[in-house]
């Protein structure tokens, strides 16, 4: 035997548990974010309705979507597209993207009067884009997620493989033990829901494979990938504005024929493409609802005369199989309990990293004291693990306090968010640890219960009232916790279990 | 000699590079090998081209993790290193063999 053999069967779990540690450490504070900002955009539309309490009650969305585009219609220049999302059971505003004088907004549309709704923010949407765009600009964002969820999958790999006692340590807990509840508590929040941290991260790198593995599209495609994309979806149709100005035909027939076309499920997005040109084009796509695939049908109109240009049933099977995968991901199709388990699963996954990175320094700090590189590193995990939910805690009080006329307000939020994060990283590196974990989630807890007493606390909406009682809920478990670490600060210090040969 | 190799050695430049490769294999040369993978599916796999693009794609991402777990299994880095060549060769030469289909 050669001592490289030796390496297959002890030296590999050896190594493999260096991986995983370095991975963890490298990017944990990114899948961290996206973690904590992904399990929170699984109620997307819950929280952007808790963010916009003043449209209340159920929307339908052919009356929405046809009051959004005639206020678009009439309050629009020159544009080269509206994206709107319908109301449905959960959002109840019209969702749109659209340009007007060169200029690209987003603004959540009243499903009455179609006008954009008075407290202008981005709602569950900041969320959601933060979990995959980490607040970086295009593509940057979007290939640092991917590269994350990558060294993710190699560290779920390597974590498992590195395991020795695998199934044992889902019952295993062993508390206020130091180093060996941490690593517990790590190991069974990591292996209880293995298969949705696989799954979870398998599907989302599948939804940017057009960035992070696009050597198939360009080996089939070569430089053509508007063709790949008629391909994938081919009842959307691609034509050139004619400069004719023309008025959109009316768009309640279309949703209704587009209805038909989709066995009765209601719509859900409707691009349209030129609009007041005579090239004017209406996609409609309907809810997901029905199955767990992303984007089952789709069917065109000519926007002029509405008339069906293209109408399209996905049923080839390569196809279906990619977007059962994707939706996976997206869970549009998940009702309400399923819905729960995602977030379960994604909170399991989220306190597994945080766990993992508090691992770290436990580990070290259990052997010999901290170098300064580690003490660093602890002083970051204060920073990052508390600052980030401090910075979301503090977007949902500014969504309340801000005056509603200010200037870009929707921007003005997430710089709120972003500034309250910088400031509490700020603090957990100047703060000793023992000083930085009760502040810091001392502050995680006002801030939680700030939000919940403006919700307001007296909401006649069921969603801002679930809301409330959540940020509540919070702000008390919070509020333990830091108790429980001020009371063991006074407590006198246990005898340290590792010490040093006298 | 050979009574000292024969244990895993845990510290020193030799356990390190071998790690340092192993680690290179597993992330670099994992993504390589995906990469090939999905080109030589996307161009051979028996169906519509964009479904085979689809296909492909979803098994790069299986392919990536198989590697990983070879470059840390292997017996020996350069193994490790050789067994990573040959399958980016083979997939690099079936996709550029096949050509970008018409």
């Amino acid at each position: 035997m050669s001592g490289t053999s030796a390496m297959v069967r002890d030296g590999a779990r050896q190594a493999m548990a260096w991986l995983h540690g370095w991975t963890g450490l490298l990017f944990g504070h990114i899948l961290f974010i996206m973690c904590l900002a992904g399990t929170l955009s699984v109620f997307k539309p819950e929280i952007s309705r808790w963010m916009r309490p003043e449209v209340s009650g159920q929307a339908d969305p052919v009356r929405a979507i046809t009051a959004a585009t005639d206020w678009l219609s009439a309050n629009t220049t020159g544009s080269t597209g509206w994206y709107l999302a319908a109301p449905d059971g959960r959002s109840n505003v019209v969702e749109a993207s659209y340009d007007s004088g060169g200029a690209y907004l987003s603004r959540a549309l009243d499903p009455a009067s179609g006008a954009p709704v008075a407290r202008d923010t981005l709602g569950g949407e900041f969320f959601y884009r933060l979990h995959f765009e980490l607040e970086l600009p295009y593509p940057w964002g979007r290939l640092l997620a991917s590269l994350a969820a990558m060294l993710m999958l190699v560290a779920i790999v390597t974590g498992v493989i590195a395991h020795k006692r695998f199934f044992k340590d889902i019952f295993t807990f062993r508390p206020a033990k130091g180093q060996r509840s941490w690593l517990d508590g790590h190991n069974a929040l990591g292996v209880l829901s293995l298969p949705f941290h696989v799954m979870i991260t398998f599907t989302g790198l599948l939804t940017l494979a057009s960035l992070n593995m696009p050597w198939g599209m360009t080996a089939a495609y070569g430089d053509d990938l508007m063709a790949l994309y008629s391909d994938l979806t081919p009842g959307a149709v691609t034509k050139a504005p004619t400069g004719t100005k023309a008025t959109l035909a009316p768009i309640g027939p279309m949703l209704a024929r587009a209805q038909r076309h989709f066995a009765g499920a209601p719509v859900s997005r409707v691009y349209i493409f030129n609009p007041g040109d005579s090239g004017a084009v209406v996609t409609v796509y309907p809810v997901e609802t029905a199955s767990i695939g992303y984007l089952p049908a789709e069917i065109s109109f000519d926007g002029a005369t509405g008339k069906v240009l293209k109408a399209w049933t996905e049923k080839r099977a390569g196809i279906r199989t990619y977007q059962t995968i994707y939706g996976l991901h997206m869970a549009h199709f998940a009702p309400l309990l399923t819905r729960w388990l995602y977030f379960l699963g994604g909170a399991m996954l989220t306190l597994a990293i945080a766990s993992g990175m508090v691992l770290w320094i436990v580990k070290r700090r259990e052997r010999a004291p901290l170098s300064i590189g580690n003490r660093l590193l602890e002083r970051l995990n204060v920073g990052g693990l508390a600052g980030v939910p401090i910075g979301m805690a503090a977007f949902l009080v500014a969504n309340r306090l801000l005056p509603l006329g200010l200037a870009a307000r929707a921007q003005q939020e997430v710089s709120v968010a972003l500034w309250s994060a910088g400031a509490a990283l700020l603090l957990g590196l100047v703060l000793p640890p023992a000083l930085g974990w009760p502040l810091l989630l001392g502050l995680l807890a006002a801030l939680c219960a700030l939000a919940a007493a403006m919700g307001p606390i007296w909401a006649g909406d069921v969603t801002v009232m679930a809301g409330n009682m959540l940020l509540t809920a919070m702000a008390v478990a919070l509020a333990l916790l830091v108790w429980k670490q001020l009371r063991r600060r006074s407590a006198p210090t246990p005898v340290r279990r590792r010490m040093a040969p006298a | 000699m050979s009574k000292v190799s024969a244990r895993p050695l845990r510290s020193g430049w030799r356990y390190r590079a071998n790690v340092a490769l192993r680690t290179i294999v597993g992330t670099v040369g994992a993504y390589g090998v995906a990469a090939l993978a999905a080109a030589a599916l996307a161009r051979t796999l028996p169906m519509a081209r964009v479904e085979a693009v689809t296909i492909a794609t979803l098994m790069a991402y299986m392919v990536a993790p198989a590697v990983t777990i070879w470059a840390f299994l292997a017996r020996g880095p350069w193994r490790a290193i050789a067994g990573v060549a040959l399958a980016a060769a083979a997939l690099g030469g079936i996709a550029w063999i096949a050509g970008q289909p018409a």
